[in-house]
């Protein structure tokens, strides 16, 4: 058990399908279609285009309202969660995890299937006469639409984590604290706040990279672009300009893993909790 | 627990056996790339081109579709995929032939290529025949719910001068742009009162402006949906396609505004990258065959180059005035523009789909 | 009261995570031609399905793909481990290298497979069923060492030795003292690959060519909008989600038991 040898093989395959990849997009970022290097791409996103730099603006907004929003929604949800008998603990365990298990396209799907025009949420409207007949849901296409997307598809990403930590804490730790006349805000402020940073932390990025590239959840709900929508759209889509799509990319990459480091700067732990 | 690990194993090994013998069928494949709901499939007692196609050939059509061209432009230039047929319109066969991404067509192999009128050959954006056949051809106009639009707005849009009416105010988040910035900007230039095919950056600067002065729907086959059950009051698309909606929605009707539109070719062709050229080219002389190109015609209501299959078609759909209208000198067919017109239409495009909140 | 506060708060999160995807199903069994308009109870959505045979193709190609690149992302994954394991100095670098798939956005994963794909199989070959596989190994791997590498740190190498000196070949003990010690990291390692491989949407759709995974599929047929076959596939799959994870619970609390009654 002391050979290094069979780290050989994954290490062939991280160089071919992980390290040059990432070379070939820093590569592509830094030349034009004939291949010559270029600086005008990176000039593009943070001097020259206002649009992106809007765009990426608003990618940042709306990240950060998710994520604390998720935060929020799901802090009491693990708290609650861990009180509960062992037994009990696993079936809402189970119950958060089951929406996870179904498609991403299909969580989405039925997003516009509630927010459509004459959708779910509007013939329902119109039935209680909050809405007269032919008028529509004022959330579809909107932020706020993309944002409760957001929400949605990625909260039991936040709340397994936190749970995950809270429900080590042990409760003799509690009684120690209220037994020391603590109330219960400065049991939670000053004990199981303080021991599920690591959580809180894990939960915070599994929640905010793939808001902050959101892509298809925008475009459905709220019918503008986010970060990930733009970079489909350098590759994929209308604009065709796949050097630029790579230093959008690279942009991207490096604010995400900066951001990252950041917070785990709160974390006296090194692991990253995942999944 | 041994048996468990035992028993998904043991179904692993089988659903990858079955994989690779699903995969190694002897049969030549062709890949075509379409446009979506742009080939009669079967429905309504019509032929299923795909199917009898692969029945008389003996092959495997893998049949995707892109949704618009510069997408189609963006997928094969990804490198990513290789499509052995395409059916690109005018101007994105001018620009493929241009960059060298099209294989000149053997017509030797398409001899039902005489069954085209003569005024679809030889066009401006392929002027010596040598990479397209031609598929469909079609205008494009308002289409509006009858059932949904005010009085007032019902009469502007019945003799409608331009695309003013989509910019209305009474129907907010019910009205659809095309999500494709040629024909979008193709709409607000004509607005303008502009030649769709300008290169000037003012002209395209202020079609961007009035772009963005309306909160639309970007939709492309999501019309086909959202059109007929009346959740779109108001929407700008192809002829062709209306037809199709119309039959199920009687409230939907289509109107050409004066100002003029849009006239566009779509024609088929074969990438330079295509594996399989000489199925390819079996292909497209198949869809030229009088039954298959009625068939097409009379399913999707775009209106057919195809005299043979003209021929033999029903009297009242090659009478409708929306799928065979009389020309007009307003109407423009679009051309291929220079790369930094294109760049700068991207760019606003961009924009555009940013700001649409 | 404050216990009904907290049930309330908890019925409400509940809600929102369930209220769409029961609504799918409930409307999975509408029977009018207008897919939210309520038109009596019918199986109609289920038939239209059967006879959407390319989503069942798709489905198809999920699964297999789902299950080869988890089972080869445990190989994979197990052995690095076992070399990562006898790494002094570098193994954080490894480490963080490795952890790149899964923490970079998945659009730049995608994007850079794409990249890497095109130039390996450019000419003939073409992206397809097997760059899938290999984009699907690729963000697979890192999950499956970050389940098994815990285990392995934790567990005792002097078993190992003890089996060497008692004349076992080194291969024989790795695979009769430390396999089974790692096994139930190498299945949750397995578990995960599979949940995250037929929920991925953004890689395979960038890795497949013309190749549609079934999440690649629905999102090709939902530029069309919501349709009446999507809500039939979404009621068969919340059952079939729900029937594997309560068997696996099952299983999961038995052996608990079992556990707890040998202690």
């Amino acid at each position: 058990m002391k050979s290094k040898k069979p780290l050989i093989p994954y290490a062939i395959w991280m160089a071919i399908f992980v390290v040059i990849p990432l070379i070939m997009i820093i590569v592509n970022a830094f030349t034009d279609k004939s291949g010559a290097f270029t600086l005008d791409n990176l000039e593009r996103i943070f001097f020259k285009d206002p649009t992106l730099r809007y765009n990426f603006l608003n990618s940042l907004k709306i990240a950060l309202i998710s994520t604390v929003l998720c935060l929020v929604l799901a802090y009491p949800i693990a708290l609650i969660m861990a009180r509960q008998k062992p037994s009990v603990q696993r079936l809402l365990h189970f119950l958060i995890m089951l929406p996870m298990w179904m498609n991403f396209v299909l969580r989405i799907c039925s997003w516009l299937l509630v927010l459509q025009p004459d959708g779910i949420l509007d013939v329902m409207l119109r039935g209680v006469g909050l809405l007269s007949p032919g008028q529509s849901n004022p959330l579809y296409m909107t932020e706020t639409a993309v944002v409760l997307g957001i929400v949605y598809n990625y909260l039991p990403f936040m709340i397994l984590p936190i749970y995950t930590t809270v429900a080590k804490i042990p409760r003799s730790l509690y009684e120690a604290g209220e037994d020391l006349g603590c109330s219960r805000w400065n049991v939670l402020k000053k004990i199981v706040f303080p021991l599920s940073v690591p959580g809180v932390i894990s939960g915070l990025t599994m929640v905010f990279v793939p808001a902050m590239s959101s892509f298809v959840i925008s475009m459905k709900l709220g019918g503008f672009a986010l970060m990930g929508d733009i970079i489909d759209n350098y590759y994929k889509g209308t604009g065709g300009d796949p050097h630029l799509g790579a230093a959008v990319s690279i942009v991207l990459m490096f604010f995400i893993i900066l951001s990252i480091a950041l917070m785990n700067r709160f974390d006296k732990d090194d692991d990253v909790v995942l999944a | 627990m041994k048996k468990l690990t035992s028993i998904v194993l043991a179904l692993a090994m089988l659903l990858s056996a079955a994989a690779l013998f699903a995969s190694c069928s002897k049969k030549e494949t062709l890949v075509v790339c379409n446009w979506g709901e742009y080939i009669s499939d079967g429905e309504d007692g019509y032929m299923d081109v795909v199917a009898e196609f692969e029945k008389k050939f003996d092959c495997k059509v893998e049949y995707v579709v892109a949704e618009t061209n510069e997408t189609l432009y963006s997928l094969m230039k990804s490198g990513s995929v290789a499509y052995d047929v395409i059916f690109p319109s005018d101007y994105m066969v001018e620009k493929m032939a241009k960059e060298g991404m099209l294989a000149e067509i053997n017509f030797d192999n398409i001899p039902n290529y005489k069954n085209i009128l003569p005024e679809f050959k030889g066009l401006a954006y392929d002027p010596e025949e040598k990479y397209s056949v031609p598929y469909f051809w079609g205008t494009v106009g308002i289409v509006y719910n009858e059932k949904l639009l005010t009085p007032e707005d019902l009469a502007t849009v019945e003799n409608a001068k331009d695309f003013e009416i989509l910019w209305s105010e009474n129907y907010p988040n019910r009205i659809m742009m095309f999500n494709n910035p040629r024909d979008a900007f193709g709409v607000a230039l004509k607005t303008l009162g502009y030649s769709q095919n300008t290169t000037s950056e003012a002209e395209i600067r202020q079609a961007a402006a009035k772009l963005k002065e309306q909160k639309f729907l970007y939709y492309m086959d999501e019309f086909f949906t959202a059109m007929p059950n009346d959740s779109l009051a108001l929407g700008v698309y192809y002829a062709g396609d209306y037809l199709t909606v119309a039959a199920e929605n009687e409230n939907l009707k289509f109107v050409i505004p004066e100002c003029g539109t849009n006239i566009f070719n779509d024609a088929m062709c074969i990438p330079k990258n295509a594996r399989n050229q000489t199925l390819a080219e079996k292909f497209i002389n198949f869809m030229l065959e009088p039954e298959v190109g009625r068939d097409n015609a009379e399913y999707l209501g775009y209106s057919s180059p195809n005299a043979a299959a003209l021929e033999i078609m029903d009297e009242e759909i090659k009478d409708d005035p929306v799928a065979y209208p009389e020309r007009k000198d307003s109407w423009e067919a679009f051309r291929d523009l220079p790369e930094e017109t294109n760049a700068l239409m991207r760019d606003l495009w961009a924009e555009i789909l940013t700001d649409n909140k | 009261m404050r216990k009904t506060l907290s049930w309330l708060y908890f019925g409400l999160i509940f809600l929102f995570l369930y209220a769409p995807i029961l609504i799918m199903i409930v409307f999975s069994f509408n029977g009018s031609h207008n897919i939210t308009v309520w038109g009596g109870f019918s199986l109609q959505n289920y038939e239209n399905l059967l006879h959407k045979s390319k989503a069942i193709e798709s489905l198809w190609n999920s699964l297999v793909i789902a299950l080869l690149s988890s089972l080869g992302s445990c190989v994979l994954g197990t052995m690095a481990c076992l070399g990562l394991n006898n790494l002094k100095k570098s193994r954080g670098l490894v480490m963080n290298i490795s952890n790149l798939p899964i923490i970079n956005p998945e659009i730049v994963t995608g994007v850079s497979l794409m990249l890497i794909f095109s130039l390996l199989f450019s000419g003939s070959v073409g992206l397809g069923f097997h760059t899938v596989l290999l984009a699907h190994i690729v963000f697979n791997t890192p999950y499956v060492i970050l389940n098994v590498m815990p285990r392995l740190r934790r567990m005792d190498q002097n078993l190992y030795e003890a089996a060497l000196d008692l004349g076992c070949p080194p291969v024989k003990a790795l695979w009769k003292v430390v396999m089974p010690e790692l096994f139930p990291a190498i299945l949750s390692g397995f578990l995960i690959s599979f949940t995250y491989s037929m929920d991925d949407f953004i890689i395979s759709y960038y890795t497949g060519g013309t190749f549609q995974t079934f999440s690649v599929f629905i999102y090709n047929s939902l530029k069309k909008g919501p349709q009446d076959w999507m809500l039939a596939l979404s009621g068969i799959l919340f059952v079939a989600v729900l029937t594997i994870l309560i068997i696996m619970n099952v299983h999961d609390i038995r052996q608990e038991k079992r556990e707890a009654v040998k202690r």
